[in-house]
């Protein structure tokens, strides 16, 4: 009997190796296993045996249905094994293909940049205010020191509507709207993004553009407070590498004025065609708000100062992207816009 | 304006290069734009005197000099000129040297007669187009000098860039006060011939309106010549843009550009009785100008005139009568101060702006008139064009009083946050002329003539810090109270809703907030449409950006038109913007925010999925998902058959409770056949000062996530085709009651098996209660009460 029993347990072994799939394994196991199994008649026929030998054989033929199970399990696990190996090789699938497209948008690039200029200014304590697009003379020009039949109006080509109505030539009558609503209060820090218009159309210049206008008015406002500032805003927009240039100029509503440059965004400085050779880009013009200004908005301008900037935000974007012709924001080709 | 770095250094030394100074300038706020340099490829070019001029023997055209170039043996040259003669200085350029455009001169061999250089026409030395001759020198030069300082072409010119508060350095001698200034060097002074008494016999000169005309200065000059003026006047002349005349109009311009007090010269003889009258146009009064236009004059005009007639327009143009010509043998030189406002009046109303009107309006230092006219006088005579009249007439009835304004140190550095010297602003004052005083509170200015811009303070401040430099100003941060940054409810929704619909595949653009009056007959709208009542513009650029609009769809749909022309066939488009609406009787217009949607074409396709029509449904789905982002209950949606830019069928008013936001559909197809669109292209506009008025859910409120097993169960019914899907929901969601959580509509069909005018509808439902596990006993009385509500009000049928 015993012998019998380590007959088969060799015999299931030897064919386990010639197995080589997961049915034949299944047939083996039931062809020993199964009720009809040939090593489960061998077990059946323990009843004939004395009882003496009944426990020795018992224990005898339950290690080998254990030692045989357990091959069989073993054997199924690598038959798995192998047979994942070969679906997954067969699942194989070309991974050049294209990606399946998806139906893009995207911001207008002028909408991005704006965004950023906001988040910066946002973070030194700026609030965002907004103002009418159609102004009238006094708070575009009367109220920013602009006095009638004077030169300085010749800088901005102005629409109008009638003699004292006109799209606003720049952000700067925010300015205005808000000093009237906040003075004699301080402090004030606000930037002003918006739409302004000039009658001027070429690959530099739009009849619609962008700026952002910024102000701060405190009891101890400084020139030196305006050059950090707009150091800290450059050099987070574009690198902070970045080094600026002070240069005196002229804006009624400001004095001292300046128009800044910021160190080529191509060049480094270092001289090309982008900056004309000069190493140097305006980005800016900006000043101490003039006292008169603060005074006409009702500010007591010995009591508190101020400086304010400007900016066009197609000059920035146009940097930034290296676009070289304005018209391309307002032409909204999606080939452009996809870009961004 | 145009600076000579040579004629600047006849009134200050300028220790460095023109570069550096022009860098120097620009960073004390007198932009140098370019610096030119005429001469900086010539070299080796010098005097020569022509000794012999002989025919070449074998060319009709040419002829063979012999020349004096100072170097010993006489030079033959060859040349196709004939234009000189014996005894003519001419400019030399023997092998070697170097002419303008970079050209190197060679011996060389002309019909077999070898030449060793070439004798040079004003263009090869880059003075001007002249191409006709030699250029024929003065004939006192000697030979063999170089031409080059002779001719100005060791010149350097700086292109300024003038901000308009600065008239004074539109003149030499205000620049040199910049570079005097800068350098800390002295400015020398300005020579004239002075008169010799203070009145001219026989010129009587009245100003009846001392309000436009603040002085008046005349001299007289005759045995007046006219003839060019020398080559150096000229070639100065030239550089600096203004054109050579004759002796008695280029030494006005000259001194012009030198002194920046514009002149006029009169023909003595055409003025009747000597007598100048300064006085306002009559009402109808005409005259002719010096370019022969006869010109309509108002009271509001400034006239020079005799007893008779105008001769000349105050500031602008001299009249034709009195014009200096050959025959002109008297010339009466004016040096006036007129009022800045009145000649740009004038001068903008005539359309004539020249160099003097430009001068006059940004206002002339009205102490400098009488320096100006004796310096213009030792010049003319200097030149040998005229002789000086003893006298002069000054008539100056109000006389400059300088403005007296407190500079204080403190003050200085508080605007500019930085500790400036008090010698320093001190020096600075006094260089710039402002005559600065020690007073108890620091200095007391007085503001020069030639500082018309100059009023307050802070001008004198900004004086300071632009000579002390902006760049030793140290950068620092606003030191005081901190400020919040924020953004308003409006901006944050906007930057959001902008967010959702680039997620949701939009494309935003920005366009013209003008458009042409055509485009509301474009959109089909009715001639009493209220969108019609526009803000035109005075002076658009053209008509196409004329009226400012009152509705974002123009710009929108010309856009997708651009693309598709473009053959960018598939887009989907956004823009939020402003429209103007013109409001009654207030001058300025209402400005609302609107929100503008448009699409055409499909969806990306590929090799695994095919377009997807950009339609109605597809922007109706943009919208649920914004609302629905944005924090609102969903959206009404209401036939909208009567808007006229809309397909009559494919069109809904966008609601929100009893608010019309704005509508939605696809366009007519006459507005697609106007706009050149493709068939089926959809859009949408709502008012976005209208959405953020709306009660939303700005912050969302957490729901717990459901902790019982939820029952799906799909119901199927036929139902007649015109009943609105959204009336069929109602009723399920009645029926359903609260634990119904959701109703999709996943399948829509019409065809033979439901028969004609009928419509299936399949939804899946989905019911959970938050505290236990639903039976199927309780959905099945849900779904018996909504299949007899759909029964009873719209004859639906339950399919199997």
């Amino acid at each position: 009997m015993l012998e019998r029993l380590e007959a088969i347990a060799q015999e299931i072994e030897s064919s386990l190796a010639r197995i080589d799939s997961l049915e034949q394994l299944e047939e083996l196991r039931i062809r020993y296993l199964g009720k009809k199994g040939i090593l489960t008649q061998v077990l059946r026929g323990m009843g004939s045996l004395s009882p003496e030998e009944r426990p020795l054989v018992g224990k005898a033929a339950n290690e080998v249905k254990v030692r045989i199970e357990g091959a069989l399990t073993v054997r199924a696990g690598t038959l798995k094994e192998l047979e994942k190996v070969v679906r997954l090789q067969t699942e194989r699938i070309d991974v050049t293909l294209p990606g399946t497209r998806q139906l893009l948008g995207t911001k207008h690039p002028l909408t991005i940049i704006r965004e950023e200029i906001e988040d910066i200014f946002l973070g030194l304590g700026y609030a965002i205010v907004e103002g009418p697009e159609v102004e009238t003379d006094y708070y575009n020009f009367e109220a920013l020191n602009f006095p009638k039949d004077h030169p300085a109006r010749d800088m901005q080509d102005t629409f109008f509507f009638g003699p004292d109505v006109l799209l606003r030539t720049h952000t700067s009558p925010v300015q205005v709207h808000t000093f009237e609503k906040t003075a004699p209060r301080v402090p004030l820090k606000i930037i002003a993004p918006g739409r302004v218009y000039r009658q001027d159309d070429d690959a530099t210049h739009s009849p619609m553009f962008h700026q952002v206008e910024g102000f701060a008015v405190d009891g101890r406002i400084t020139f030196g407070d305006l050059k950090g500032t707009l150091t800290v805003f450059a050099q987070q927009m574009f690198s902070p590498q970045t080094k600026m240039r002070f240069r005196p100029s002229f804006f009624p509503f400001t004095e001292p004025s300046a128009e800044v440059d910021i160190s080529c965004v191509i060049c480094s400085g270092g001289g090309c065609r982008v900056c004309s050779h000069t190493g140097w880009l305006e980005i800016l013009g900006a000043g101490m708000i003039h006292p008169r200004v603060l005074e006409m908005s009702g500010y007591d301008s010995e009591k508190v100062t101020g400086f304010a900037f400007g900016m066009g935000i197609e000059r920035i974007a146009m940097l930034k992207y290296g676009i070289d012709d304005m018209r391309l924001f307002f032409d909204n080709d999606m080939r452009f816009l996809a870009q961004f | 304006m145009r600076v000579s770095l040579n004629w600047l250094k006849e009134y200050v030394d300028v220790p460095v290069s023109a570069v550096e100074l022009a860098d120097r300038l620009t960073l004390v706020g007198v932009a140098v734009e370019a610096v030119d340099e005429p001469g900086r490829e010539i070299e080796g070019v010098h005097t020569g005197r022509v000794l012999e001029i002989k025919r070449h023997p074998n060319a009709d055209r040419l002829v063979i000099c012999k020349v004096d170039a100072g170097r010993g043996e006489p030079a033959v040259i060859v040349t196709g000129a004939n234009n000189m003669q014996v005894g003519d200085i001419v400019p030399v350029a023997l092998a070697g040297a170097r002419l303008a455009g970079g050209l190197v001169i060679k011996r060389a061999k002309f019909r077999g007669v070898p030449s060793s250089g070439m004798l040079c026409a004003a263009d090869e030395l880059g003075i001007g187009d002249d191409h006709e001759g030699i250029l024929i020198l003065p004939p006192d030069l000697p030979v063999g000098v170089d031409v080059k300082p002779l001719l100005g072409l060791d010149d350097s010119i700086l292109d300024m860039d003038l901000t308009p508060n600065r008239s004074d350095c539109l003149s030499i001698l205000g620049v040199a006060r910049e570079v005097a200034t800068i350098f800390d060097t002295e400015l020398r002074p300005v020579t004239g011939l002075p008169p010799t008494g203070s009145a001219i016999e026989g010129v009587r000169i009245d100003i009846e309106d001392p309000e436009l005309c603040g002085r008046y200065v005349a001299r007289m000059l005759k045995d007046v010549k006219i003839e060019p003026s020398p080559p150096w006047m000229q070639q100065r002349l030239t550089a600096l843009g203004v054109r050579p005349i004759s002796s008695i109009v280029d030494v006005t311009n000259y001194v012009m550009l030198e002194l920046g007090q514009p002149m006029h010269a009169f023909d003595f003889d055409r003025v009747t009785g000597g007598h100048v009258i300064v006085r306002r146009a009559r009402p109808g009064e005409r005259m002719v100008t010096l370019d022969g236009a006869e010109r309509q004059l108002t009271p509001e005009m400034l006239l020079i005139a005799d007893p008779e007639v105008a001769i000349g327009i105050a500031g602008v143009m001299g009249g034709l009568d009195s014009e200096v010509t050959n025959e002109t043998r008297t010339v009466l030189l004016e040096s006036a101060y007129f009022n800045p406002i009145s000649i740009r009046r004038t001068a903008r109303e005539l359309g004539l702006r020249s160099e003097a009107s430009l001068r006059f309006e940004k206002g002339i230092d009205p102490d400098g008139c009488l320096r100006a006219a004796n310096r213009a006088v030792e010049l003319l005579e200097r030149i040998g064009a005229a002789k000086a009249v003893s006298g002069a007439v000054d008539n100056y009835p109000a006389p400059y009083v300088p403005r007296t304004i407190l500079v204080r140190p403190e003050r200085v550095d508080q605007i500019l946050g930085v500790s400036v010297p008090r010698a320093d602003s001190a020096r600075i004052l006094h260089k710039l002329e402002f005559a600065p005083r020690e007073a108890d509170e620091g200095f007391l200015v007085s503001v020069p003539g030639h500082r018309p811009d100059v009023m307050r303070e802070i001008d004198l401040i900004e004086e300071v810090a632009r000579i002390y430099g902006y760049d030793r100003i140290e950068n620092t941060l606003p030191y005081g109270a901190a400020t919040p940054g924020f953004r308003t409810p409006e901006q944050m929704l906007l930057n959001q809703l902008r967010g959702l619909l680039a997620a949701c595949g939009l494309t935003e653009v920005v366009t013209y907030s003008f458009v042409h009056p055509g485009v509301f007959d474009r959109l089909g709208l009715p001639a009493d449409h209220a969108l019609r009542d526009t803000l035109p513009l005075q002076n658009p650029l053209s008509e196409d950006q004329s009226v400012m609009r009152t509705l974002l769809f123009p710009g929108l749909l010309e856009t997708l038109a651009r693309n598709y022309h473009r053959r960018n066939v598939d887009a989907a488009l956004f823009e939020v913007a402003t429209v103007f609406r013109p409001r009654g009787d207030d001058v300025l217009p209402e400005e609302r925010l609107i929100l503008v949607i448009a699409m055409m074409g499909g969806t990306p396709d590929g090799w695994n999925l095919s377009k997807r029509p950009l339609d109605f449904y597809q922007l109706k789905g943009v919208l649920e998902t914004v609302a629905q982002k944005i924090g609102l209950p969903p959206f009404e949606y209401v036939p909208a058959g009567e808007h006229p830019s809309f397909h009559p069928g494919r069109a809904a008013w966008v609601k929100a409770g009893d608010t019309v936001l704005g509508v939605m559909g696809e366009l007519h197809p006459d507005v697609i056949e106007s706009f050149e669109l493709p068939a089926g292209s959809v859009a949408c506009e709502l008012d976005f000062d209208q959405i953020i008025r709306l009660d939303r859910e700005t912050v969302k409120r957490y729901e717990g996530l459901p902790r019982y097993p939820s029952v799906e169960r799909d119901l199927a019914f036929v139902i007649q085709a015109a009943v609105p899907v959204q009336d069929v929901v109602t009723l399920i969601q009645k029926g359903g009651g609260p634990l119904l959580q959701e109703v999709n509509l996943f399948d829509v069909y019409q065809g033979k098996q439901v028969g004609e005018g009928y419509r299936s509808l399949a939804f899946a439902l989905r019911f959970q209660a938050p505290d236990r596990t639903l039976t199927d006993d309780a959905v099945n009385g849900y779904l018996e009460a909504i299949v007899q509500l759909l029964t009873e009000h719209t004859g639906a049928t339950l399919r199997k």
